[in-house]
């Protein structure tokens, strides 16, 4: 076994009574990558913040490297080489690339005097270790976030680096970008570093992990290899619940239709789309990306209007040019970035519920009326289930999956009879992505029409009555999905012709 | 064309990009063009006497803006305070030195050092309270400049100490003009740039410098790195005071008598030289050339007004439009900033 970088032993916090961990243990390996779980308020933060010093233990041994060390505090920390990557970077905007690698070291030098020569030269070497090559007078503000994380890494390599925590680090990256982190991070092990990545979107880091630490209410319950894990697993663990999968199901044949397609074509786009939605129906659509989906999606809803074909609405053709024709007709559209962007996190809930509504709430002065904006926040706080103990608390206490569903009632608020979500789960941890689930089938049970647009095939199966294929802007099949396995379904949206 | 060419040309071009990045290359071509048109209409302008003359009467607005500058970039606010500390500094300076005497150093550096005692003040709220830095110096302006008003009844000092005039009257490169009065490069011209060249190297070359673009850039990253704040910001309110001292100094020189408010009020004039000089009101950034040029073109505004035999009040009217333009600006750039990010996740 290798040899042990870190090593914490019964480790207690409480914060005015309460304990944030009980007698956690938990090691590091050298050169190990581990991930760290646990759904708000399980202690991984206070975990991380004691790791890197911010916070001293009420009690317990902490060792490092063989030899027991009363706390990390802050400076002998970063000495020690545990260096943190919080989610925001905590990086210089306005200053340059150059700057902002060196700065930590220009200050653990003594400040003084700055060389610039010397801070470019420092710059190039924390690059050459990780092979990147950034434009070193360029300012940071100005670079795409895939960038800035790796400027932050390239920082945290100043030092003689043995530990690196990197907290929620693929939360805001796009695909590609996490790609490339991630083969930093195999790059850095291979010299003998240590990660820890503390999240709980785990599709990523499951492929590099060597073992995954689960906390739950301030204890460790678990530390496994992912191959011992899977998203049921890791859910039982972090909730300390089952959860009961039954696939969708959808039975009533005289459910009367809401949505009919005829013929809808837009060149370009998509060419002779026929479909039919029913009262409480899910039907899946999928396709690879550039197959029209979204483009037909958005027809729909009137932003990129259809050139020729029929939409009924209960069995009356409607026009819809326009996002105002299409609320008016009962359609809702919840486009995949909305779900991160759609939400004020400062604000309270009953905030963020009413956002969208407001003009239904002025009474006669024509100002807003606090009793039916409260009424109207605990109703769908009530619909949806969401877990909040106070309606005036503020979005961003919530956890992912409540936060979800905020911006799905939001949406909501405006009583739509169809609703179409666009990749609802894209980039939402294990947990909000069951409560998103629950969330849409409840619609549907109250008699909602629901078009789930999604790539991720367990998600359209496990969802759906039906699921449509769509391939070159053409609906290519329909299959009913019970009994059909994730693979195979796969194998129909990627075949050609 | 040989490799060294075509590098020396592509440095050449590297140059031009970086110039053409630069705000403070805009804001000498404003003061080029604004000069040439002026000097077209009253050659009188681009006289030594007149630039000499121009460029003396705002130093002290100049030695002020370089300490706001700090604090703006520190803070993302101006310090507003820093008229009433040389209002306070100047008319205490008065006084001591018409009772005890005294030379011009010592003034100069009792008068920077009560100064910086005063900004000190600020420094410490804004660090210990957590209190936004316009409120702060809001409250301790009124203070400072109703305590001056309580203690003096606001009294006017017509006749200061001799050595005020002796230095405010110093010249270099002196001529005399055609009616026998001498004129040339103020001293107080030249204790302004000094106080620039000083300023760009503390702000550009020191770790302190940097560590208060560091946090005006972000300050919480700047904690957790291990900057050390407390420092940082007594540094850069203490300097304001400091500054304020020397100006209150430079200013009983030039004008050689105390009238308890008159640099109280100059204010907007110093904030609007910084914003038009490139500093951000959003904080982290700025340049002590910037803040000089920027200081130069108003100087040339209130000159050429005066010259072309327009209203004073058109001056403020400038200086007003100014604010709110460059203001907007900054305001905007920090959007279309934040759009942009948003525009590389939705690609994805």
């Amino acid at each position: 076994m290798t040899e042990e970088f870190l090593r914490l032993e019964r480790i207690h916090k409480s914060f005015v009574g309460v304990y944030a961990l009980k007698a956690v243990d938990f090691t590091i390996r050298k050169g190990e990558i581990h991930c760290l779980v646990g759904e708000n308020g399980s202690g991984k933060s206070t975990l991380v913040k004691i790791i890197s010093g911010v916070l001293h233990p009420d009690s317990g041994r902490i060792v490092v490297e063989g030899q027991p060390v009363a706390s990390l505090a802050s400076a002998a920390t970063m000495a020690r080489g545990i260096q943190v990557i919080y989610q925001d970077l905590s990086l210089f905007p306005n200053l340059t690339v150059a700057e902002n690698i060196a700065m930590a070291e220009v200050k653990e030098r003594g400040g003084g005097v700055v060389n610039w020569d010397e801070v470019r030269r420092i710059a190039r070497a924390a690059m050459a270790r990780i092979q990147v090559d950034l434009d070193l007078d360029a300012e940071v503000g100005e670079l795409p976030i895939g960038v800035q994380q790796l400027v932050a890494i390239c920082r945290a390599l100043t030092s003689d680096l043995k530990l690196l925590i990197l907290d929620e680090p693929t939360a805001s990256l796009p695909k590609h970008d996490i790609d490339h982190l991630l083969a930093v991070v195999r790059d850095l092990q291979a010299k003998g570093i240590a990660i820890l990545f503390v999240s709980h979107k785990l599709n990523e880091v499951f492929e590099v992990a060597e073992r995954i630490t689960i906390l739950r209410d301030g204890e460790r319950v678990a530390t496994l290899p992912p191959a011992e894990l899977d998203d049921d697993r890791l859910i039982s663990l972090m909730t300390g619940r089952t959860l009961i999968r039954n696939p969708f199901t959808f039975t009533d044949a005289r459910a009367p239709g809401v949505l009919e397609v005829r013929g809808l074509s837009k060149s370009n786009n998509f060419e002779d789309i026929s479909f039919a939605l029913r009262a409480g129906e899910i039907v899946g659509l999928t396709g690879l990306i550039g197959s029209g989906r979204t483009e037909l999606a958005l027809a729909l809803f009137g932003i990129n209007p259809a050139e020729r074909g029929e939409i009924r609405i209960d069995g009356k053709p409607v026009r819809i040019r326009s996002v105002k024709e299409a609320v008016a007709a009962g359609i809702a559209y919840v486009p995949e970035n909305r779900l991160v962007q759609g939400l004020v996190m400062k604000h309270s809930v009953a905030s963020n519920l009413t956002a969208a509504v407001l003009d239904r709430l002025l009474g006669r002065l024509g100002l807003i009326e606090a009793a039916r904006r409260e009424a109207l926040a605990q109703e769908w706080i009530k619909a949806l289930a969401i877990k909040v103990s106070d309606p005036e608390a503020a979005v961003q206490t919530l956890s992912g999956g409540n936060q979800q569903k905020v911006v799905i009632a939001k949406w909501l608020a405006a009583s739509p009879r169809i609703l179409i979500l666009d990749g609802p789960t894209v980039g939402v941890d294990v947990m909000a992505k069951a409560a998103i689930h629950e969330t849409v089938r409840g619609l549907a049970a109250r008699g909602m029409a629901v078009l789930l647009i999604t790539d991720e095939m367990p998600e359209a199966l496990g969802n759906s009555n039906r699921i449509l294929l769509m391939r070159a802007g053409r609906i290519r099949g329909e299959l009913q999905t019970a009994g059909v396995q994730p693979d195979e379904l796969q194998r129909l949206v990627e075949a050609r012709s | 064309m040989s490799a060294a060419r075509v590098r020396l040309a592509k440095g050449a071009g590297e140059v031009v990009r970086r110039l053409l990045h630069q705000n403070e290359t805009y804001l000498a071509i404003l003061i080029l063009l604004l000069s040439i048109g002026i000097a077209a209409i009253n050659p009188a302008f681009l006289t030594y006497e007149n630039v000499a003359g121009f460029v003396k009467s705002c130093s002290m607005v100049g030695i002020m803006a370089v300490g706001v500058l700090f604090v703006l970039v520190l803070s993302g606010s101006p310090d507003v305070s820093f008229t009433a500390i040389a209002q306070v500094v100047e008319y205490a300076v008065a006084v001591a030195t018409l009772r005890w005497g005294g030379n011009i150093y010592l003034a100069l550096a009792a008068a920077a050092a009560m100064g910086a005692l005063m900004g000190l003040l600020n420094g410490v709220v804004v660090h210990y309270f957590r209190v936004p830095t316009i409120i702060v110096t809001i409250a301790t302006f009124n203070i400072f400049f109703g305590m001056l008003y309580v203690v003096t009844r606001g009294k006017l000092i017509n006749i200061v100490h001799p050595m005020f005039r002796d230095f405010g009257n110093t010249l270099i490169f002196p001529r005399v003009s055609r009616i026998g009065a001498s004129y040339g490069l103020s001293l107080m011209t030249l204790v302004w740039l000094a106080v620039a060249v000083v300023g760009w190297l503390i702000l550009r070359k020191t770790f302190i410098g940097r560590s208060v673009f560091a946090i005006g850039g972000n300050e919480v990253a700047a904690e957790r790195l291990g900057i050390p704040m407390l420092r940082t910001r007594l540094f850069a309110f203490g300097l304001v005071g400091f500054l304020s001292g020397v100006a209150a100094v430079v200013h009983l020189s030039i004008v050689q008598s105390v009238v308890p408010n008159i640099i109280v009020g100059k204010e907007l004039e110093v904030i609007a030289a910084l914003v038009i000089g490139g500093a951000s009101v959003f904080g982290g950034k700025g340049t002590v050339l910037g803040a000089v040029l920027g200081v130069l073109l108003f100087a040339i505004l209130n000159n050429g007004l005066t010259l072309l035999n327009f209203s004073s009040y058109w001056y403020n009217v400038t200086i007003g439009v100014v604010i709110t333009v460059a203001i907007t600006n900054s305001a905007y750039q920090q959007l279309r900033r934040r759009r942009s990010r948003v525009n590389v996740k939705v690609e994805a």
